[in-house]
């Protein structure tokens, strides 16, 4: 399994994740369309903010955090984990074993080729969030918005990362949506994605800050969305790349480990 | 009547048996209600610590209403998800064909197909935090409040369930649509929240289209002694009704239903 060999299969991968998202269309606008919390969210918290700013935060403070939030949450989600999970439980896995590609590459293409379909699904959303809060709650420095791409694709790799090594799970246990449960909890309490992290109770809020989950979904959004300064916005691109090297570490290690105990099942 | 109650009390059965199979997985539940809880309490803790009434709810009666979405939640998770998740495999795989040639309702035997029946500690959850919210109020409430609150609960249970009899019947149409559970748990969600806190039209959509108001607000309006009688009976009202159409959409999908397999 050389490098070249990968490479070369890349574009066809490209290719395949595409088809496959055209093919899956309404499953996947569904999925889209499941990331609606950051909006509930936004509707409750610019409500609550219309009789006065809410611990620091404003209507237009909020409305930029959520809407943020659904961009960054749209362009990084993942599904990797549903998709090891079956393929172990249906025994589609022993398929895509045989192939002389390593799965961590196959099913980050094929997710890779569905984020264009997401952004199209985002944009107008951006569009919005620029027209109705304007600039007032938005980051206006060039270095910020220089490394909001980055960031996003840092937070899109630890995501796969994490999602990837909870799929492998299922190699050693049988009950990987339990799991997936317990992560989407703690995800949606210490990313940011439910309330901001700054407004979490104290001893919550410094559990968060030692956590992967902030580097996952609240990084970007603070570079969009809060004034920081050169040193602080540089330790978070720092504190990502730190975290997107120890989980793809992690995620193949549990990989590798559980592909050698795996039955295949079925056929 | 009592053939069907013997099928659900038999499926209900096999399902604590297959449930009781994995005894570990009961400490696990348990642990897991109480985290959830905490979760589902989070946000509303975070919004009084900042503000001592929202929308005319204060800290105890919003608390009423989370116990009310818990409680639906648990049903629809203890119940109908389940079930749901069974017949949309049952559809793509083809063996639906079996339960049609069932000499019982084919909608009964897919609404009670598989329980979960760990699911009965977010119910206590549920109701211990109405308790402990009452202690906060300081009086229990009135015995015809209690009552209708209960009815309101059947009510707002039945309108959750037709919403995914509707999608069930979807299915029928579009196979591949086993992660609209996804959607509609998502919109679910927004039931923890009383309706009231919502301005414009995001209250429009949670009271009538997609009617999550139903299942926890109004309820919880009625143990505090908050509903008026008119009220009260449109939301009775509204979810027969939705009971009513749920079953037309079913009946007519199921005729659509073109075997997957042989």
């Amino acid at each position: 399994m050389s490098a070249t060999r990968t490479l070369r299969a890349l574009p066809t991968l490209l290719r395949v994740g595409v088809a496959e998202t055209v093919a899956y269309r309404a499953e996947f606008l569904v999925w889209i369309l499941t990331t609606t919390l950051p909006l509930v969210m936004l509707g409750l918290w610019t409500s609550v903010a219309q009789d006065g700013e809410f611990k620091g935060y404003s209507s237009a403070a909020f409305v930029a955090y959520y809407l943020a939030n659904l961009i960054v949450r749209n362009l990084t989600g993942s599904w990797v984990a549903w998709q090891i999970s079956e393929e172990i439980r249906l025994g589609a896995m022993s398929m895509r074993l045989l192939r002389p590609l390593h799965p961590y590459v196959a099913f980050a293409a094929s997710h890779l080729a569905a984020v264009p379909f997401r952004s199209v699904v985002v944009l107008p959303v951006a569009v919005v969030l620029l027209v109705s809060s304007g600039a007032s709650a938005l980051t206006t420095e060039p270095l910020q918005l220089a490394l909001i791409v980055p960031s996003l694709v840092l937070a899109w790799i630890i995501t796969f990362n994490v999602m990837f090594m909870i799929g492998s799970l299922g190699f050693y246990v049988t009950k990987t949506m339990a799991l997936l449960n317990l992560y989407f909890g703690l995800f949606s309490l210490l990313s940011g994605y439910l309330l901001p992290i700054p407004l979490l109770p104290v001893q919550i809020r410094w559990f968060a800050e030692w956590m992967p989950f902030r580097y996952m979904l609240s990084a970007p959004i603070e570079l969009m969305t809060v004034k920081l300064d050169a040193a602080a916005a540089a330790w978070i691109l720092v504190a990502q790349s730190g975290w997107a090297i120890a989980t793809l570490v992690l995620a193949l290690v549990v990989w590798n480990r559980g592909v050698k105990r795996f039955e295949a099942v079925g056929g | 009547m009592t053939r069907y109650l013997r099928l659900f009390v038999v499926q209900m059965r096999i399902s604590v048996a297959a449930g009781m199979a994995y005894r570990a997985d009961f400490l696990l539940e348990g642990v897991m209600a109480i985290a959830w809880m905490a979760l589902t309490l989070l946000p509303l803790f975070v919004l009084y610590s900042g503000r001592k009434d929202v929308a005319g709810w204060d800290a105890p009666s919003a608390m009423i209403v989370i116990g009310y979405f818990l409680a639906v939640r648990a049903v629809l998770e203890g119940v109908v998800s389940p079930s749901f998740v069974d017949l949309v495999e049952r559809i793509r795989s083809g063996a639906f064909d079996y339960v049609l040639l069932k000499p019982v309702d084919a909608q009964a035997i897919v609404s009670a197909s598989r329980f979960e029946p760990w699911k009965i500690f977010d119910l206590i959850g549920a109701v211990v935090l109405v308790i402990y919210a009452f202690t906060k109020i300081g009086h229990p409430p009135a015995l015809a409040d209690l009552g209708l609150g209960l009815v309101l609960f059947v009510a707002g249970v039945l309108a959750m369930y037709s919403l995914w009899i509707l999608c069930a019947a979807a299915s029928f149409w579009v196979v591949r649509l086993d992660n609209l559970t996804y959607l509609l748990g998502a919109i679910f969600d927004t039931a923890r929240w009383p309706v009231q806190v919502f301005r414009g039209l995001w209250r429009f959509v949670f009271t009538f289209v997609i009617p999550v108001a139903v299942m926890t607000t109004f309820p919880a309006m009625a143990l505090l002694g908050r509903l008026d009688a008119a009220t009260a009976l449109a939301v009775i009202g509204g979810s027969l009704g939705l009971l009513v159409v749920s079953r037309l959409v079913w009946r007519t999908a199921i005729r659509s239903y073109t075997s997957a397999s042989s």
